[in-house]
């Protein structure tokens, strides 16, 4: 029996962040789950989009119909409904950790919590950037084609709609992540951001009377799915003097970059 | 090298880790012993930094785990063999371990040959036996080629020729100069696996001894004195004179005697003295398991009811007494043929079950077997010495 410590003929090295990208890549691709989450997007977005775009063709033969680049805002549908899939791989990337006591292996395998957590954000981010992105223009494209007319649509229009929406999705997935690390359980997380989409809505239909009618709109326009709505339309809905253009954007940045503060600090605090 | 200096680990009003101070020697396996509950999961994440203790503080080689550089390359663990994502393959599972601790891809399929993986790499370890979720856990821990391991319960779920396996594993990784912290709440697996113990309970430091030291120190020895049968009156006047002498006598399900506290010639010597014959007269060992029974009996957390079935006919003014230890190849003769109801003093053999044979007039045999059943399937893993 010997007591000099044991040394490895494996070379050591220091891990740092781009070991753990690498590592959050792999745990990312080997789930079927992300494939089938982003996959239900993809035909959500795409197959919503071109729908309505024929929809639309067949109802009305003039394309002048579309002036202004409205024929953008026809993605708008399937991408309301691609916030649920958004949502719901942001925050099992962190909850499946938690619910399945992986994070332990994980945290022993890496004692920096802060880097994992950078790391599972950032992967996370660059997917959904850029499939969200990607699936957004070819839905544009698309649409415009089988409309047959861009509808005079700006090159802002065009990158609103496309690395706009795009960047807003994957903030609206990133939130949900820093939600899912506050929360470490997968349903609890899942439905509070689901709330957090739906709750203005609801909110507002029993504010009816007069007097709030303002608190009303205000709940209604600052809303995620309105937020959305308003990178598509680049203004409020009825000419509010609500968010407008990339105002979106920063706002759902600010709320993100909250919410992944509190993460970040309840990651390093609590006992994993 | 592990160092835990007056750990402390509270939960609100339950206190799990109780003030622990020990030492984990690289070169020996170190066993971590303690029933359910007594605090040996929550130590290892403290150690790991997963939890942060309440007050004290555990080192490994001289730092805090997460202030080590490289500590995956220097502490590999298996907390838990169910901590994995059931939808991964065990090789992706493994290889994302290795890229975030900075470990060349190829050793992930070196461990996977190391743990006998090697077929079932590449299918989801949602369908994983148990024995094959530790084996993967080992693996994990095993992926950094590490100075320091801890493995929780390894054992759990393997069958046989696995656990003969984590065993020598165990050994093989101390003898390479490692060190291995192993916990486990079975005496018998430690005693034949580990050098070095460390035995808790309710979070309290009860013992921190070498194996040896631990059998030495806590399976005391006595000796046991059987009386002919059908001689109740001798069997009396035998006791009588043991304690009389400052022996502490406990009677046995086949109403033989234990005799602690007197040396083997003084119990023959009385023995003579009052003129009592003996059938018996044997020295013996209690078992590690039976002195690690004792040693935590205090500190078991969730224990069942007494079955009164299991009740021993104490001798009078003794405490019941405690399990039949096998003969350990000490000669006890057979009793004579021939024998009378053997019904000795103070009939060992309480009410119920145990007492048919004995109603029923049997040989000695059928009595022991009677009124010795219950105890020995106690104690039936207590034979864990002979092995040794």
């Amino acid at each position: 029996m010997t007591t000099t410590p044991y040394t490895s003929p494996i070379p050591v090295r220091r891990a740092h962040l781009g070991d753990a990208i690498a590592s959050e890549w792999t745990k990312m691709r080997s789930l079927r789950s992300t494939l089938w989450t982003l996959g239900v997007m993809v035909v959500l977005v795409l197959g919503l989009g071109v729908l309505l775009a024929y929809a639309i063709g067949e109802a009305s033969a003039s394309p002048d119909a579309y002036e202004g680049g409205s024929v953008l805002t026809l993605g708008l549908l399937g991408m309301l409904l691609a916030t649920v899939c958004v949502i719901t791989l942001g925050v099992l990337t962190i909850t499946s950790e938690f619910g399945t006591g992986m994070i332990r292996t994980t945290l022993t395998a890496c004692p920096s919590r802060g880097r994992v957590l950078t790391a599972k954000a950032i992967v996370f981010f660059a997917l959904v950037f850029v499939t969200t992105t990607l699936v957004s223009a070819f839905t544009a494209a698309a649409q415009c084609a089988v409309l047959g007319t861009t509808g005079g649509a700006s090159a802002g229009q065009w990158i609103r709609v496309t690395v706009g929406v795009g960047l807003f999705m994957a903030f609206l997935g990133l939130l949900s992540l820093a939600v899912g690390a506050l929360l470490r359980h997968s349903a609890g997380s899942i439905t509070t951001m689901i709330g957090l989409v739906l709750l203005p809505y609801v909110l507002a239909i029993g504010l009816y009377t007069r007097e709030l009618n303002d608190l009303r709109t205000a709940l209604v326009e600052y809303s995620i799915p309105a937020l959305l709505g308003t990178l598509y339309t680049g203004g409020p809905v009825g000419g509010m003097p609500m968010p407008s253009g990339w105002q979106p954007l920063w706002i759902i940045m600010g709320v993100t970059a909250v919410a992944l503060a509190g993460a970040y600090t309840a990651l390093d605090r609590r006992d994993a | 090298m592990i160092e835990a200096v007056r750990l402390t680990k509270r939960y609100g009003a339950k206190t799990a880790v109780d003030d622990l101070s020990f030492q984990v020697r690289p070169g020996v396996v170190t066993g971590f012993l303690g029933p359910n509950g007594s605090g040996k999961s929550t130590t290892m994440r403290m150690i790991l930094g997963l939890d942060r203790p309440t007050s004290g503080r555990v080192t490994i080689g001289g730092h805090p785990f997460r202030e080590l550089p490289n500590a995956p390359r220097q502490v590999g663990a298996l907390l838990d063999a169910r901590a994995v994502h059931g939808g991964r393959t065990a090789r992706s599972h493994l290889l994302a371990l290795a890229q975030l601790a900075g470990i060349p891809a190829r050793r992930v399929d070196e461990v996977l040959g190391v743990v006998g993986l090697q077929d079932v790499a590449r299918r989801r370890s949602k369908g994983f036996s148990l024995g094959m979720g530790q084996r993967l856990g080992i693996a994990a821990a095993l992926l950094g080629d590490p100075q320091v391991l801890l493995f929780d319960e390894p054992v759990n779920g393997l069958d046989p020729e696995g656990i003969l396996w984590v065993r020598n594993l165990m050994k093989a990784l101390a003898a390479e100069g490692r060190t291995v912290f192993v916990s486990s709440h079975l005496m018998s697996e430690m005693a034949l696996t580990a050098d070095h113990l460390v035995v808790i309970g309710r979070g309290r430091l009860l013992a921190d001894m070498s194996v040896r030291e631990f059998i030495a120190t806590n399976s005391a020895g006595f000796a046991r004195v059987r009386t002919p049968a059908g001689e109740p009156e001798q069997r009396e006047k035998l006791v009588a004179a043991l304690t009389g002498a400052g022996g502490f006598v406990l009677s046995e399900p086949d109403g033989a005697l234990r005799v602690t506290g007197l040396p083997l010639p003084r119990v023959s010597d009385l023995a003579h003295d009052a003129g009592v014959r003996l059938w018996e007269l044997s020295p013996h060992q209690a078992s590690l398991e039976e002195a690690y029974m004792r040693m935590t009996q205090t500190a078991v957390d969730y224990r069942s009811t007494d079955d009164r079935l299991a009740e021993l006919g104490p001798v009078p003014e003794q405490p019941p007494v405690v399990p039949d230890v096998p003969l350990e190849g000490w000669y006890a003769p057979p009793p004579p043929a021939p024998v009378p109801v053997p019904a000795p003093a103070a009939p060992p053999v309480p009410a119920g079950a145990a007492a048919a044979p004995a109603a029923s007039g049997g040989p000695a045999d059928a009595d022991r077997a009677g009124g010795g059943g219950p105890q020995q399937s106690r104690t039936h893993e207590s034979s864990t010495e002979d092995a040794r």
